[in-house]
C-alpha cells in the first residue's frame, strides 16, 4: 500500500528508521523510562523521540503500557527509574500542571469534561495566564476581566470551530459522548500548547463525528503543533499519521512511516495477529463519505 | 399551648447567635464541600480554633480584640495548612477521615490537664468578652422588634453576626463568580482534568480549606463571644453534623443556601420543641414525657432530612438543572 500522507522519511528520521531512532527535529526525547507494577513491567522505554509539528501515532495492542507512558510522561504517574525531556527541559519528577504550562497538554482516554461546569467555563478553565486564578486578584474584577474577555473571545472561535457554539451556556454533563470528547480537544487548545497528547481521542466517537475530529487533529497540524495520540483504529492512524510508533509490552517495538510500519512483521505479530491478512481498507487522504463507507463495509 | 409564644419563639431562633454561628459554619462548608468537593467532617475544630485562638489572645497575650480576632483567622489557617497538606494530595474520602478524628484530637487537646493554664482545660476559658461588649453602641433598655424583645447587648451581637454574615457572603459571591471560583468548581468536579490544564490542584485545595475554615472560625468567636466563654465540650461530632445539615438543607454549592438553611433547620428544631412539648403537656400525647420531646424532634428533622437528600438532592436553593444529570 502506498504512502497516503506521502511522508519523506529522511525529513523526520536521522538515519536507519527503527525502534528507538533519532529524529531531525524531535520535541519530546525519552530515556530508559521504566514503570512496574508489582512484577508486572507495565512501560520499558530504551530510548524514544518525538517529531516536532507532526502527527505521531502511538498504537499497540491492549495493555502495551501505552496510557502508562502517556502518564509518565505528563507527570500523572511516576516511573521506576527513566529520563525524560520536553523542548529540552529535563522532565523527570516535574508536577502535571507543571509539565502542563510548559505547553505540553494532554486529554483523557475516558472523556473528562466537568460536567457540572457550562461549556463555556470548561473551555475558559483551559486558559493559562488569568491573573483572576489567583486567590487575592480573584476579589478584585478589574484586575482579571480584561484577561477574561480575550479568553472567552479565544474559546467563542474554537467553540466555533468544533460546532459546539450552539451548546456555549449548556452544562457538559448533557454534551453527548462524542461532543464531550470535541469538547476536551477544544478545551486542550486554549492555552496554545506545543504538543497536544490525546488518549485515543476515537473512542466511542460515532463515524459522523470521527470525520470532524480527523479534520480537527490535521488542522492542529497546520498551526504548528505536534500531535501525539493513542488509538486503536487503524484507519486513522492510517490517515492523518505522519509517523507511527508501535508499542507491545511495554516496549517500542517499531517506529516508522505508517506503509511501512504496517508492513513490519514485529509489528504485525505483536499488533494484528492472526488477522493481519483482513483487508484493512483503502482509503485516501481526503476522506469525506470513503471513511464512512469503508468504516461500514468493515464492520459489515 | 401559646402557639403565638411557640412562634415568637421559633422566630427569634431563626436569627439568634446560635444560628449565626452555624450559618457561618455552613457557609464554609459550602465552600469546602459545595464549590470545590472536599468533605470535610472537622468543621466544629475550625470553629473551636477561632474561638481558642480568639480567646487565648486576649487572655494568655493580652491582645486587643481585633488582633486576637486576626490571631484566631491566623490559628485557623495553620490548621488548615497541617491538616491539609498531608492529606490534599489523596482521595476525598481519607480528608474525610483525618477530618473527623483531628476535630477530636483537637476537642481533647483543649481538655488536657496540661495545657490548662492556656487553654482552661475541661472548665474552658471566660473573662474575654469585656472589650467586645464595651464596643456595643446601642443605648441600654429593651428593644421590642415585633415578636420578640431584645436587651441591647443581644441586639449588638445579632447585629455584629448579622453584618459578618452579609459581608461574608458578598466576599464569597466574588470569589465564586471569579477565575479563581472556576477553579475550585473544576476541582469539583474532575481534578485530574484540572490538573491537565496547568493548575496547581493541591495549591487550590489548601487555599479552599483555609478560606472555609476561617469562615468557620469566624462563627466559633461569634459563638463564644455571645456566651462570653468558651468550653471543649461544645465543639463535638455533633456540632459538624449540624453544619452538615444546614448546608445540605440550604444546597451545597449556593451562596443563599447556607444562611436560609441554618435560619430554617435552627428555627425548625424550635418550633417542633415548642409544638411537641406543647402537646406533650395537654395531655395530647401519653406515650412522651417531656424530655422524650428534645430527642424526637431530633428524630424528626433527621427524617425529614433524609427525604430531602432523597428527593430533593439540590437542597432548597440549589440549582435544579444540576439535579437532572446526578440521576
Amino acid at each position: 500500500m502506498a504512502n497516503e500522507v506521502g511522508v519523506d522519511v529522511s525529513k523526520i528520521a536521522v538515519g536507519e528508521v527503527g525502534p528507538g531512532c533519532k529524529k531531525v527535529d524531535p520535541i519530546l526525547i525519552a530515556d530508559g523510562v521504566k514503570r512496574q507494577f508489582g512484577g508486572l513491567t507495565a512501560v520499558d522505554v530504551a530510548h524514544l523521540e518525538i517529531p516536532r509539528g507532526l502527527i505521531t501515532a502511538l498504537i499497540g495492542p491492549n495493555g502495551a503500557g501505552k496510557t502508562t507512558f502517556f502518564n509518565l510522561l505528563t507527570g500523572f504517574d511516576k516511573p521506576n527509574q527513566g529520563s525524560w525531556s520536553f523542548e529540552g527541559k529535563d522532565l523527570a519528577g516535574v508536577s502535571s500542571y507543571k509539565v502542563a504550562r510548559l505547553g505540553m497538554i494532554r486529554t483523557f482516554q475516558l472523556t473528562k469534561a466537568l460536567s457540572l461546569l457550562t461549556v463555556i467555563e470548561n473551555m475558559r478553565l483551559g486558559a493559562q495566564k488569568q491573573p483572576g486564578e489567583s486567590f487575592f486578584t480573584s476579589l478584585i474584577r478589574p484586575l482579571w476581566i480584561k484577561r477574561e474577555r480575550e479568553i472567552t473571545e479565544t474559546a467563542d472561535s474554537l467553540l466555533k470551530r468544533f460546532k459546539l457554539d450552539a451548546k456555549r451556556e449548556d452544562y457538559a454533563a448533557s454534551l453527548s459522548g462524542g461532543q464531550r470528547k470535541l469538547l476536551e480537544m477544544a478545551r486542550a487548545l486554549m492555552s496554545s500548547p506545543k504538543l497536544v497528547m490525546l488518549d485515543e481521542p476515537m473512542a466511542g466517537v460515532n463515524p459522523a463525528l470521527t470525520q470532524s475530529l480527523l479534520d480537527h487533529i490535521k488542522e492542529l497540524k497546520n498551526t504548528g503543533t505536534t500531535v501525539l495520540f493513542v488509538e486503536h483504529d487503524m484507519h486513522m492512524v492510517r490517515h492523518i499519521s505522519d509517523w507511527v510508533i508501535v508499542m507491545a509490552e511495554g516496549k517500542v517495538v517499531a517506529e516508522g512511516p505508517p506503509s511501512t510500519v504496517m508492513k513490519d512483521q514485529a509489528v504485525i505479530d505483536a499488533y494484528l495477529g492472526a488477522h493481519h491478512d483482513t483487508d484493512l481498507g483503502t482509503l485516501t487522504v481526503s476522506t469525506d463519505t470513503t471513511t464512512l463507507k469503508s468504516t461500514a463495509q468493515e464492520t459489515d | 399551648m401559646d402557639i403565638l409564644n411557640i412562634l415568637a419563639l421559633a422566630l427569634g431562633e431563626m436569627i439568634s447567635p446560635t444560628t449565626i454561628t452555624f450559618v457561618l459554619c455552613a457557609i464554609g462548608l459550602s465552600v469546602h464541600f459545595g464549590f470545590t468537593g472536599l468533605l470535610n467532617f472537622g468543621q466544629a475544630a475550625f470553629a473551636a480554633v477561632g474561638a481558642y485562638g480568639m480567646a487565648i489572645g486576649i487572655i494568655t497575650f493580652h491582645l486587643p480584640l481585633l488582633l486576637a480576632v486576626v490571631m484566631g483567622l491566623v490559628a485557623s489557617a495553620l490548621f488548615a495548612l497541617v491538616l491539609g497538606s498531608p492529606t490534599l494530595r489523596l482521595r476525598a474520602d481519607y480528608l474525610a477521615i483525618v477530618t473527623i478524628a483531628t476535630s477530636e484530637v483537637f476537642r481533647y487537646f483543649m481538655t488536657t490537664i496540661g495545657f490548662a493554664g492556656v487553654t482552661g482545660g475541661s472548665n474552658g476559658l471566660s473573662q474575654f468578652g469585656k472589650e467586645f461588649w464595651a464596643m456595643n453602641p446601642i443605648p441600654e433598655g429593651d428593644y421590642n422588634l415585633g415578636f420578640v424583645s431584645y436587651r441591647s447587648d443581644q441586639l449588638f451581637v445579632l447585629a455584629v453576626g448579622w453584618g459578618t454574615i452579609i459581608v461574608g457572603a458578598l466576599i464569597l459571591r466574588l470569589l465564586m463568580r471569579s477565575p479563581w471560583g472556576r477553579v475550585l468548581k473544576g476541582i469539583r468536579e474532575d481534578e485530574d482534568a484540572v490538573r491537565s490544564l496547568g493548575k496547581n490542584v493541591f495549591a487550590y485545595k489548601l487555599q479552599a480549606l483555609m478560606v472555609g475554615g476561617m469562615f468557620a472560625s469566624i462563627g466559633g468567636m461569634i459563638f463564644v463571644l455571645n456566651l462570653s466563654n468558651v468550653q471543649p465540650q461544645t465543639w463535638t461530632t455533633n456540632f459538624t453534623f449540624t453544619i452538615w445539615s444546614v448546608l445540605l438543607l440550604g444546597g451545597a454549592a449556593t451562596i443563599l443556601g447556607p444562611i436560609a438553611g441554618g435560619m430554617i433547620f435552627l428555627g425548625l428544631i424550635s418550633l417542633t420543641q415548642g409544638i411537641m412539648g406543647g402537646m406533650v403537656e395537654m395531655g395530647w400525647l401519653p406515650f412522651l414525657t417531656q424530655p422524650d420531646v428534645a430527642q424526637i424532634r431530633f428524630i424528626l428533622i433527621g427524617l425529614s432530612l433524609m427525604l430531602l437528600v432523597i428527593f430533593r438532592p439540590q437542597g432548597l436553593f440549589g440549582n435544579k438543572k444540576e439535579l437532572q444529570f446526578n440521576g
